[in-house]
């Protein structure tokens, strides 16, 4: 295929844009979630073997940035082998480098790919649920083409049983096409911010290309055309590709839609919409023009507009470059350098294998407990039976509601309805507490990052943040603990609607809540 | 007539490097610095020098 006819026609863009408010309207329903009593997901995420070809799901299955319900058990690990890069973005400032600080770019230890395998060897022997490499940066995998492809060749020799993938940002894509299949790479993920140059020309300043700095709208064309022909080149070859688009209010926000219906007509098989990061500290040029990132309910908005188009995917963590283990947690600090040499390394496989069957078993046990629940929860109680509400959840994964309240650093967020418990995402607070004692300053700002939710599912709770987060209109819960989160999910929606039934209570609509920019605070407790 | 990078602004991401016509750049304790018996400014090789197009971060690399 030419470039010519890779790329998407600006004005053609111009004439099919319609206003976010429109497309909410007419966007499809439903979701990414299990809905009916089949336990039937329509969605690539949460969906599950019956809901594509098997070989795919073969793929998807243990790969936590590709399944939502491998995310709970699965852990995977970046290695940093990749600092160079061949763009500018405006949300990127790869100098910024502070171990409490999470977001894609930034690493504390850059790696040789000799160094980077004997880390992965290690983190495998150790974490075996941990099945999945992904070389992610902190610049581009693509600009780096020896050093990423060194590594994944020496990692396949010594560990065959891991999964590996990476990130680009597209523009050498094309070129590198083939090579990536020879490695047997199942997943790649593109960056795609924007189909049209106008909106690229905000977001990137330049480009390095055919050994000049290209700049504008020309540097946006040429990108464009690369990534566009790149995926289609992913998808000819029948590699998984996920794409990730940062949502930049006012630049491409309701542009994303447009993306989304792009990227789906050339096979991608997730889209991932993640919010702008931009603290002024981090040095980046959004961040220093006062760019702010979008709202909790911006971010869903636009989201549940793309959900008749590419499979959304709504568990990423924006994790570091250098992040280890489950999506969420980052354990990156025991494997430093230093530690590895120390480590007695055995690789296993037999053991590796024999834990996983154990986690594949418990993953089964938590699908047959949604089923249930969901065939439990169509009764036709007189309350609007289109009533949808977020739910706050704290768990420390295996899929239920294990998490001590003052203990949580994300709570993850449920649209629960009849008949249907959807993961929408997960929202990062600081530690409320810390050695044992509730910390009142992070109280309010917890609560502003659930602020849309009716509820929050702990296994157990402080008398203190129990009366504040009621004052403020969250209901804390903690008789579902231990249990399922799609099972604890509907029954706590269930007796919420009974108490509406019985008119104990009215049914309340919930503010905006605010999607948490900092550090995090997971690690920050470690380094104090 | 040769290129300098600046230690205190290198980010050490390496991108330089591979795209020297002249093998003149090395890592050097986690920055990478420019051999100035090699360096040619890439004149008549390409428009503009391309250590400089391709760093990240702005008046990285001087002339000296």
């Amino acid at each position: 295929m030419s470039l010519n006819t890779a790329y998407v026609d600006a004005s053609a863009l111009g004439k099919s844009r319609h206003a976010v408010s429109q497309i909410l309207e007419t966007a499809a329903s439903g979701g990414c979630g299990t809905t009916g009593g089949e336990g039937k997901a329509s969605c690539g995420t949460s969906a599950g073997p019956d809901d594509m070809p098997q070989e795919i799901w073969d793929k998807v299955k243990n790969h936590p940035c590709y399944s939502e319900e491998a995310h709970h058990h699965y852990a995977r690990m970046h290695v940093a082998v990749a600092p160079a890069c061949n763009i500018q973005c405006n949300y990127c400032n790869r100098k910024y480098d502070c171990s409490n600080e999470s977001r894609p770019g930034v690493v504390s230890q850059k790696l040789t790919p000799e160094q980077a395998v004997k880390k992965v060897v290690a983190v495998a022997s150790e974490i075996p649920q941990m099945t999945v490499l992904g070389i992610a940066g902190p610049g581009d995998a693509l600009a780096n083409p020896k050093k990423t492809f060194d590594t994944f060749r020496m990692l396949q020799e010594q560990a065959p049983d891991i999964k590996l993938c990476l990130s680009t940002n597209g523009l050498a894509l094309p070129e590198l096409a083939d090579e990536i299949c020879k490695y047997n790479i199942d997943h790649v993920t593109i960056t795609i911010n924007m189909v049209d140059p106008e909106v690229g020309a905000k977001i990137y300043p330049w480009i390095f290309w055919d050994h000049k700095r290209v700049t504008g709208i020309e540097a946006a064309t040429i990108l464009h055309q690369q990534q566009m022909k790149g995926l289609e080149m992913l998808t000819e070859r029948g590699v998984l590709t996920k794409i990730n688009s940062v949502l930049i209010p006012g630049i491409n926000d309701e542009h994303l839609i447009e993306v989304n219906r792009e990227v789906k007509k050339r096979g991608a098989f997730l889209h991932n919409i993640m919010p702008l990061i931009s603290e002024p500290e981090h040095g980046t040029v959004f961040g220093l023009t006062g760019q702010r990132g979008p709202s909790a309910q911006e971010l869903k908005a636009v989201q549940d507009a793309c959900m008749g188009g590419a499979n959304l995917m709504r568990h990423c963590r924006q994790c570091r470059a250098d992040a280890v283990g489950l999506l969420g947690e980052d354990r990156s600090e025991e494997f430093t350098l230093d530690k590895i040499d120390e480590m007695e390394v055995v690789y296993d496989l037999d053991k590796r294998k024999s834990y996983q069957d154990k986690v594949e078993a418990e993953r089964q046990a938590q699908h047959a407990a949604k089923v249930a629940a969901l065939a439990a929860t169509n009764v036709d109680d007189g309350v609007d039976p289109d009533m949808k509400v977020l739910i706050a959840v704290a768990t420390e994964g295996h899929g239920k509601v294990n998490q001590h309240f003052g203990h949580a650093t994300e709570f993850q967020i449920f649209e629960v309805s009849q008949g249907s418990a959807l993961f929408v995402g997960h929202r990062r607070v600081d530690l409320y507490c810390q050695g044992g004692y509730g910390e009142e300053e992070a109280l309010p700002s917890v609560v502003s990052a659930i602020n849309d939710c009716h509820a929050v599912l702990v296994s157990k709770i402080g008398a203190c943040p129990r009366d504040e987060l009621k004052a403020a209109g969250i209901e804390p819960v903690d008789e579902y603990a231990h249990e399922f989160i799609e099972k604890a999910a509907l029954s706590w929606f269930a007796g919420y609607r009974e108490r509406i039934a019985s008119g104990l209570i009215t049914h309340q609509v919930r503010g905006d809540a605010q999607i948490r920019q900092g550090a995090y605070s997971g690690t920050a407790e470690q380094a104090a | 007539m040769a290129l300098k990078i600046i230690a205190s602004m290198c980010t050490g991401c390496s991108a330089c490097e591979p795209e020297c016509p002249n093998v003149a750049i090395r890592e050097k304790g986690g920055t990478f610095i420019i051999d100035p018996a090699k360096c040619t400014e890439c004149e008549g090789q390409f428009d503009s020098p391309q250590c400089i197009a391709v760093c990240p971060v702005d008046n990285c690399i001087k002339s000296v």
